[in-house]
Parts: structure tokens; sequence; C-alpha cells
């Protein structure tokens, strides 16, 4: 029996769906090692307490709250400083990150502060006896790595979406505390932030990623993207680093090698052909969909499902299929 | 200015990959290496702070083997003044024991800001720079894509999956330097013959322990070949059925 610890990452006043992916995965591991407690930690502005309370639904045994109005958006050094204390205190085996853009950030430093290794951005891990084994694809994705994670705590970030957020209802409690260390001395001071659309779904929370490349052929055919995302209603839009680099969509919506890493649960892509640098960000969704018009594209090597077409004409078929579906329940 | 980068050595990901004999690595065979991209942006963005705000010094850091001289030379000559060769057979998996080997090198070096890449493009893990700043006790923003400083204060932007984000930090500091800030300079010939001249100093890196170590590497399980369902939107409704029957996603 090993006690696990798994940040929950909020935004906005809100938990991400990588949070539940965290927990999720601690409660797994928990579970393996024949069932130690879950302690979740959210930090975030005055109201998370309400949010953070579906964790439980996750596995969570514990959730501790740090609400504090300095931590309404990402503090690294208050939260790895908390982070590193609870995984002390509470005497955990493993502690899991989501290697999502703040989580990338946070996994380190908590990692530096206990004095251990990190096993960043894995897809897959087991707890076989004392031993800690992850997968992480290296090399962008043109190889796996089996890594031991050696030393307690191991500090393990799961790549969003490669570990299910399994629902698994525990009666959990509440702790509430303080933040390890006082935010205003935090040397690095956010002075703005900006949002780009709060209502849209990120490519990280997305089940469902639909991809546009230069087969769309100008900006304003992203428009097509668009209602195919809104007849899945939980979608969210990539491209390829030629549609970001001609400024078609925005740089963070990158999918690829030197962008975002996703793994939906389906992911479609339109217009793409395949470059290396685009199927390293991709390749480990569960489901690929092709769409493009070349049947040689090596985009179709590691689709699951293609078709071969004229996409103009293809999406807005699709996008009324899909519709149907969803308004069929 | 005195800047500090750290840069690592890795394959050229473009190229076809075969694992050594030993399970655990890649076979170097044929392979062409390189200053892994973003560490290429890292030296690129030191270069120009340095120009815009008059005289400085660039150092490049890198640990690795005999080879990786040669793309340290490849940094000088891009008009980086000098470099360090902390020299290690091979550079470990694990960050931290990186870390300490860089944090040892930078500690008393007198530097205003310490340069890395936003992940390196073989364990692509992304912890370096945070974990060496950690150990050198330094501010540290990651993700930078935007970069501005001003009397001792630094302003950078950051993006993060759908907001972006200001920050200000006092130097010295630790950054990790996203794509897309600055395009890395061709060398040129004056830059070439300059950088054979300029220090390149040699020791030993004095890694920490490493705490996660390489059990196996393998090539990824090639997916199952994928099947065209259908030409044009006519195959719509058989895309539809699969997804939802065989793939169970819709």
């Amino acid at each position: 029996m090993a006690n696990m610890f798994a940040f929950a990452e909020a935004r906005g006043g809100q938990l991400r769906k990588v949070a539940a992916e965290t927990v999720a995965a601690a409660r797994q591991a928990a579970n393996a090692t024949g069932g130690g407690q879950v302690y979740a930690l959210v930090l975030g502005g005055p109201g998370i307490r309400e949010a953070a309370m579906i964790l439980g639904g996750y596995g969570a045994d514990v959730v501790m709250v740090v609400e504090h109005a300095d931590l309404g958006h990402d503090r690294p050094e208050v939260w790895a400083a908390t982070a590193a204390a609870r995984i002390r205190d509470k005497n955990c085996r493993a502690a899991f990150f989501s290697a999502s853009a703040e989580g990338r950030d946070l996994a380190p430093r908590v990692a530096a502060i206990l004095g251990v290794g990190l096993a960043a951005d894995v897809t897959s891990f087991e707890m076989a006896g004392d031993v800690v084994r992850v997968r992480h694809p290296v090399y962008t994705g043109k190889a796996i790595a089996t890594l031991r994670v050696e030393g307690t705590p191991a500090v393990v970030s799961l790549r969003p979406g490669a570990i299910a957020a399994v629902e698994e209802s525990r009666t959990c409690s509440v702790e509430s505390g303080t933040p390890a260390i006082d935010p205003g001395t935090a040397k690095v001071v956010v002075t703005e932030v900006g949002s780009r659309g709060a209502a849209k779904l990120d490519l990280a929370d997305a089940p469902v990623i639909v991809a546009g490349g230069r087969g769309l052929k100008a900006k304003e055919n992203f428009a097509l993207m668009e209602d195919l995302a809104a007849a899945f209603g939980n979608a969210a839009v990539g491209a390829t680093r030629a549609v970001t680099d001609d400024g078609w969509r925005d740089p963070a919506d990158q999918i690829g090698q030197t962008g975002r890493l996703v793994s939906p649960q389906l992911y479609i892509g339109v217009g793409i052909s395949g470059a290396i640098q685009h199927l390293a960000g991709m390749r480990t969704s569960k489901v690929i969909v092709a769409i493009n018009r070349d049947k040689d594209a090596p985009i179709f090597k590691v689709a699951d499902y293609g078709i071969v077409g004229d996409l103009f004409e293809i999406v807005p078929r699709l996008t009324e299929a899909v519709k149907k579906v969803r308004s069929e329940g | 200015m005195k800047i500090a980068v750290c840069l690592k050595r890795v394959p050229d990901t473009e190229m076809r990959f075969a694992i050594a004999p030993d399970g655990k690595s890649v076979d170097p065979t044929g392979l062409k290496f390189e200053i892994s991209t973003f560490d290429e942006y890292a030296v690129e963005v030191a270069l120009r702070l340095n120009e815009a705000h008059g005289p400085g010094e660039t150092t490049v850091i890198g640990i690795g083997p005999d080879a990786l001289a040669e793309l340290l030379r490849k940094a000088l000559s891009m008009g980086v003044d000098r470099a360090v060769h902390l020299t290690a057979a091979e550079v470990p998996y694990d960050s931290l024991a990186v870390a300490q080997a860089l944090a040892a090198e930078l500690k008393d070096g007198g530097y205003d800001l310490v340069l890395f890449g936003r992940n390196a493009t073989d364990t692509g893990s992304g912890a370096a720079g945070a974990m060496t700043a950690h150990l050198l006790g330094l501010p540290c923003v990651t993700a930078v894509a935007q970069l501005e400083l001003a009397g001792g204060t630094g302003t950078a932007k950051r993006e993060l999956e759908g907001a972006t984000e200001t920050v200000s930090f006092p130097l010295p500091a630790v950054l990790t330097i996203d794509e897309g800030i600055a395009r890395p300079r061709i060398p040129s010939l004056k830059g070439i013959m300059a950088a054979k001249k300029k220090p390149l100093d040699v020791r030993p890196a004095q890694l920490g322990n490493a705490g996660v170590v390489v059990e196996k590497l393998e090539l990824p399980a090639e997916r199952q070949a994928g099947r065209i369902v259908g030409e044009g939107a006519d195959a719509v409704p058989e895309l539809i059925r699969v997804l939802r029957e065989e793939a169970k996603v819709l």
C-alpha cells in the first residue's frame, strides 16, 4: 500500500480535464500497490473549493485545497513549493502532474525541490513491485523509451489525453491549507493574462481534435473546421506548422514536433499530408482519421480510417452527419 | 550582459533511426547530429540581446562526447564569444543529473541570464532549465515567446494552451526559449574563420546520479495499416459507421 499524489490543475476557477487524468492515474497507481490513499492538490482563487469536489469521482481520497486571492492563475514558484511540501508530508510514493503548458513548467521544479529526476510527458506507466516504470515517446515520436524511475517519490508528468480519466467514486474528504510560501514573495510576477476566447476548448482538454493543413487553401476556409468542431461539441481545432507559419491560425494551435503534443480519443486530419514534424505531435492519438485528396499522402499510413477526395465536399457532409449523430444522442 | 546558453547535441530528427544492439540507445551510424532546435533559438536570442544592449559576452555550454565540439564551434561561428565543453561519454537521460553538471559550471560565472531551449528534441523532457534554476536559486520563466529587458528587470510573454501570460522577473534569471522568438542566423564565412580563434574550454562534466534510466528503446509499433473507407463525400456514412461501431469514438 502506497500513497499517491496528483496535482489537479485549475484555471479560471474551474478544474481542467487534465486534473481528472492525473487523479485517475494516481488512483490506478495506488490500486496497483494494494490501495493507498490518493491525495489531490488544487490551488486556486476563492471558490475553487467547490469546483475541486468532483475529484472524489476520479478516485481521490483527500482533496487538499489551497484557496488564495493571489492564486487565481498559475504561480509556478508557489505551486511548486506547495506541491513538494504536500508530497513529503503525505509520504507519497509517486506524484503525478500533467504535461500541459503549466505542468511542463511545474513538474521539473517540484522534482528539483525533492532532489529526484523527472519522467516527463509519459504516455503509460506501471507500478511493478517497488519499481515505477514509464513509457515516453522520444526523438520526436520516432522511438519509445521505457524508463525506470528510481528513488522516492517518483515524479511523473502525463501527456494530456494519454491516461483516461476513469471514474472511480470515493468518499473523499477535504483538507484546506495555505500555500507553502507567501505568494507575495514570488520573484516571477504575472502582470497580465490574456485569453484566446475562453469559451473555446483547448487542444489539451479536447477528446476530439480536428486539424487542418495547407489543403484548406486559405485562412477563411478554416470556418469549415470550426463548424466540424462545433458539430462534435467536444472538439478543438488544431493546425499544421505550415498553416501557423502562414498566419492562418494562431501559433498555439500548431500540432507537431515544435508545437503541441496531443493524444485525443479521435483525431481528424483534413488536408494534411502528414509530414514527420506533424506526425510527431499526434501519432499517439487513439483513433486517427485522414481526409486528403492524395491517396499516397503519408498521413494515410498512420490513419486508422481515411477518405480520399475533395475536403470541400467531404467536410461539410461530415459536419452534417456528426450533427445528426450527436442530436440522436 | 553576461549571457550563457546551454545547448544539447541531438540527432537530426528528420533522419531514419535504428536501435543500437544494446536495445537502449539509438545507433549513431550514419546519423547527423545538430544543435537541438530550441537551443539554437536560444543562441540567437542571446546574440540579439547583446547586440541590442551594448557590450556583453555570450557563452555556450554543452555536455557530451568529443563530437560536441563541432557544434560548439558552430555557435561560436554564429557570433558567440566563448564555449565550454563539459565532457561526458554520453549525456544521461535524467535531467537532474544534467542540471547538476550545468549548475556546477554556471554558479560562479556571474551570468545575468542563462538561456535554454524549451526542450531538447531527443528526450523532449523540457526539465533541465527549471531544474538548473532551482539548483542556482534563480527565478525561472519557461517557454518564453517574447522577451524584453530594461534596467535589471525582464518581461516575458508565454503561451499557455489557450491563454497568454506576461510575467516580469528580476535578473539574474534562467529562461527557456520557445520557437518563433528569433530565427537562428546562418554563420558567415567571416564568422567561421573567427570561431577558430575563440576560446573553447574543456573540462569533465560533474554529472549528478541518474535516477531516471533508460531500460529499453524501441521503434514505435506501426499503427495498424490504415483503411481507406471510400472516396469523396459519399464515403461519409461509412466513416460514421466505423467510428461508431468499430472504433466506438462517436
